[in-house]
């Protein structure tokens, strides 16, 4: 019988919150729903060092510095997490590298913008990861196994990255005049590429969603917004900052913020390729691809040569005998 | 496949949205041409006292470096005070389309929990 209704077996798993694992049968169209997010989550993590990773060399102080470092390798630990996650689906690391570089595979849209002054270290920390953390958050229970364990891991290590950038923030919304205007500039520029992160609206999606049908997403994109908007909305006036959004208003009988419609044709402008930095961040992952190719070829070298060294002492070890 | 059409984060589509497409569920550490470093899972061992236990995969040309990498990506908060690192190739696993049939004979051996024997109060603690 398991073998006659595959589909139905695995829907009653899904239903009854027993976690698919890689080995386990699945629906073809599951499996590539899966390698598509997983991947483009990963992509996601490594594209993402890039702006960041900009500000580095620049950091005020050295403490500010080392928080930096830290931050951009989680984020690189994050795609590792993530990669070898959709690696149990069968695809090969390469390919999904591969993918990426040619243009195939999609990252999330907000690495495409330039982290223009340190401020911005502030407002990604703050905006960016926070909007991260509540998708990864609510994908904590999705539904392929090696996804919700790498998102549990990478849970844990996301709440440094929002406080990091929030006290950051902090810092300059209590300093000087030109350093208050700086914050403020960097909330403007940051808030709204935020705000698409949680992707189109849900009246804009199909109905026939398997993605929740499946729980391989279980909030749906604006649900999660709103509670980005809430959430953000309280945290600026700690800042004594502004939203930079005339509608958003506090809707007492809804219990929850207002706000503006989003520029949905800048949004898609920026997935297809023509945001203010779409080639450049292409072009220095595909760079570093490349810089490091000798590295790793030189390591499957040294690696073989051992192996062949110690084949041939055993060789001679067992003629002498 | 127009019903995978939805867009969440991290899954933003377009005409070639990438990833999906599978060039044969095999071996991903056999396909990848002989330029690419193996698989290796990781375990760590979070304390003294406790069982090393997996905490997932990742790519080195070698075991020392696999070590060196698996303290990187898995450790970078002391989450561990030893590591195994095995090749995912040299991992045997039963498979789960038999699990009904493997694990049966464990089913009905209810008295091999000690809930199964009735005992008078009186026999305190055991
Ligand atoms: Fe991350
Ligand atoms: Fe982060």
């Amino acid at each position: 019988m398991p073998t006659q209704y595959p589909d139905i077996l695995f829907q009653q798993k899904i239903n009854k919150e027993i976690k698919i694992e890689p080995k386990d049968w699945m629906p073809e169209a599951y499996r590539k729903t899966n390698i598509r997010q997983i991947s483009q989550h990963a992509h996601s993590e490594i594209v993402g060092m890039l702006p960041e990773g900009n500000w580095i060399s620049r950091a005020p102080t050295l403490k500010r510095k080392a928080i930096l470092i830290a931050k951009v390798q989680d984020e690189a630990g994050h795609g590792l997490y993530l990669y070898s996650a959709a690696e149990t689906l069968g695809i090969t690391r390469d390919e999904m590298i591969d993918d990426l570089h040619c243009g195939k595979a999609k990252y999330s849209s907000i690495f495409n913008y330039p982290s223009l002054t340190w401020a911005d270290m502030g407002a990604i920390g703050w905006l960016v990861d926070g909007a991260a953390i509540l998708n990864q958050v609510a994908l904590c229970r999705t539904s392929y196994g090696p996804y919700a364990r790498a998102l549990v891991r990478i849970c844990k290590e996301e709440s440094f990255h929002q406080r990091q950038g929030f006290e950051t923030l902090l810092v300059l919304s209590q300093g000087t005049v030109d350093q208050k205007a700086m914050c403020q500039d960097a909330i403007n520029r940051w808030w709204w590429p935020s705000l698409m992160m949680f992707g189109p609206k849900d009246s804009e999606s199909t109905n026939n969603d398997m993605g929740i049908k499946w729980k391989i997403k279980r909030k749906t994109n604006d649900e999660l917004r709103q509670n980005f908007v809430d959430m953000a909305a309280e945290q600026v006036k700690v800042l004594g900052m502004s939203l930079p959004d005339p509608a958003l208003q506090w809707n007492e009988a809804n219990k929850k913020y207002d706000f503006g419609e989003l520029n949905w044709d800048e949004f898609w402008k920026v997935v297809k390729g023509n945001g203010p930095c779409n080639k450049q961040r292409l072009a220095a992952r595909v760079k570093a691809h490349e810089d490091g190719a000798w590295v790793r070829e030189a390591a499957v070298a040294y690696q073989r040569k051992r192996k062949a060294a110690v084949r041939s002492s055993f060789g001679e070890a067992k003629e002498a005998v | 496949m127009d019903y995978i059409k939805k867009i969440y984060y991290g899954d933003i589509p377009g005409e070639n949205s990438g990833g999906g497409e599978l060039k044969g569920f095999s071996d991903p550490s056999l396909e990848s041409g002989d330029e690419a470093w193996p698989l290796w899972e990781v375990f760590i061992r979070s304390k003294q006292g406790l069982d090393h236990k997996h905490a997932g995969s990742l790519h080195a040309a070698d075991a020392a470096m696999a070590i060196e990498n698996a303290r990187d990506v898995y450790t970078r908060r002391q989450e561990g005070v030893s590591i195994w690192v095995v090749e995912s190739k040299d991992i045997h696993a039963s498979n789960p389309d038999d699990s009904g049939s493997f694990y049966e004979p464990a089913e009905d051996k209810i008295y091999r929990y000690p809930g199964f024997y009735d005992l008078p109060d009186e026999v305190k603690q055991m």
